[in-house]
């Protein structure tokens, strides 16, 4: 009961941090509430029963996340310049969409459910199989790295692109700096020959 | 506030006790909750700790922007090459069972090592990604 | 009292969705790029609570098996699936933070309403190329 408690009042705390995402202005003040989001989702984790993934959104999500965007405001304006687009438009469209969502989601199984179709055909063949396989028990570690290594692996290769990408991006321009230095003297190796000519 | 000595030398003291329990992260990710996705943040995070405080060209010296890519790279490969190392001894990619006589230890190991490499990874990405944005340097 | 019951009962859910509107508003709505990779990012991690939210099993513990037979486990399988889809999250979070610092270098804003009433002419790049080549 208890845990049933600490879990209304910890998800009511996202509702009410996301809030005052929307209402403030200072970009540093979002960034901040948006670690302060994950470091909540975090705590949400652990009462959820999913150590893992808790421990990974407290180190990602409220840690790496929160520097990088500190890192990239040190290049950009801190504050938001215009007004809202439509925001009544937006907001009757959310609201639309949000109730028809709600009214679908009275259709799945209770929180917490033990014979919800999800806990009946996967998850008690790794909880019973895993052990007398694999000796570990953390299950999530044996799902994780050997019964779905394909899609883990699919994950790091995402990791790995997205990594590149962004050094391609902020680290290439010692690189684009080179490209334009040659086309300034391609432009003026053409001007002294015209001028030689 | 970098030169507060009170940030050197707690920094200084962390660094150490954070990457090492970044590895107990890693290995004993098999017992308690860890593995190596939790592992790779953390160690990058004690590297991105001593580059808050000390400067980036410090940390640059003992974790090069070049070796930082390789790194990245070696944890794909790590991965994808224990899937092929299990083609090379008859099996299907990333099966572990042939690794070892009896299929636990196999398991075991084939785990360790694949976790290896995504800890590897992550921690590259984080690291790397942590320089491009704090040593970028726009065009005025 | 039934209804406080059904929406207490269902308050994972409901709540999820709340979020998940909201970051879709912050998306739509507003104009500062940073913003609107803030609402991504709400978004996205409330679709990891409705993920662990349905793994939950009442008076289950955490799937680290304890060795005595009567236990009873939450679903590990959306942990899994959460776990990666975070360090995915964040790395292709970054990238989009990366265009976002790289626009502001071209075109000197990341409001929507500035950039879209540029041309590719107004690009800084442009203006310094043409002035070499005068």
């Amino acid at each position: 009961m208890v845990e049933f408690w600490v879990n209304v009042f910890l998800v009511a705390l996202l509702v009410v941090i996301t809030f005052y995402i929307i209402r403030l202005k200072t970009l540093i003040a979002i960034v901040a509430l948006s670690g302060a989001y994950s470091l909540t989702a975090a705590a949400i984790f652990v009462n959820l029963d999913a150590v893992d993934v808790a421990f990974t959104e407290a180190a990602v999500g409220s840690g790496i996340s929160t520097i990088l965007f500190l890192a990239a405001l040190r290049y950009l304006p801190l504050e938001e310049a215009h007004q809202t687009r439509y925001p009544r438009l937006s907001l009757s469209l959310c609201i639309i969409v949000g109730l028809m969502l709600i009214i679908a989601a009275f259709e799945l199984p209770n929180f917490g459910d033990p014979n919800a179709p999800a806990h009946l055909h996967v998850a008690p063949r790794y909880i019973e199989e895993s052990y007398p396989l694999f000796h570990i028990p953390n299950v999530v570690t044996n799902v994780l790295a050997s019964y779905r290594g394909f899609d883990t692996l699919g994950e790091v290769v995402v990791v790995f692109t997205a990594g590149l990408g962004v050094i391609t991006l902020l680290a290439g321009s010692t690189l684009s700096m080179r490209f334009v230095k040659i086309e300034n003297d391609l432009d003026k190796t053409n001007k002294t020959s015209k001028e030689d000519a | 506030m970098r030169d507060n000595p009170v940030f050197k030398i707690v920094s200084k003291i962390l660094f150490g006790p954070i990457i090492i329990y970044g590895l107990y992260v890693q290995f004993h990710g098999d017992y308690g909750p860890g593995g190596g996705f939790q592992a790779g943040v953390i160690v990058a995070a004690a590297y991105i700790l001593y580059a808050l405080i000390f400067g980036l060209e410090r940390v640059r010296k003992i974790m090069p922007n070049l070796v930082i890519q390789y790194i990245m790279a070696l944890g794909v490969l790590v991965f994808a090459g224990t899937g092929i190392a299990s083609i090379a001894f008859g099996a299907n990619y990333l099966d572990y069972s042939p690794f070892a006589d009896k299929i636990y230890k196999a398991q075991h190991l084939g785990i360790i090592i694949v976790e290896l490499g995504v800890g590897l990874t992550v921690f590259a990405v984080m690291l790397g990604l942590f320089y491009a944005f704090a040593g970028f340097k726009p065009k005025k | 009292m039934s209804v406080i019951y059904l929406i207490l009962s269902n308050w994972n859910f409901i709540a999820v969705i709340m979020l998940m509107m909201a970051g879709l508003y912050i998306v739509i709505s507003n104009q500062n790029f940073i913003k609107k990779l803030v609402g991504l990012s709400i978004f996205q991690s409330s679709v990891f609570i409705f993920y662990i939210s349905l793994g939950k099993v009442s008076s289950g513990t955490a799937p680290i098996l304890t060795g005595s037979p009567d236990t009873i486990y939450s679903n590990p399988l959306p942990h899994v699936l959460i776990l990666t889809a975070i360090v995915v999250g964040v790395a292709t979070n970054a990238l989009g933070l990366a265009l976002v610092v790289r626009i502001n270098e071209a075109f000197n804003s990341i409001e929507e309403k500035t950039l879209l009433s540029l041309k590719i002419e107004d690009s800084r790049h442009a203006y310094e190329k043409d002035d070499s080549v005068k």
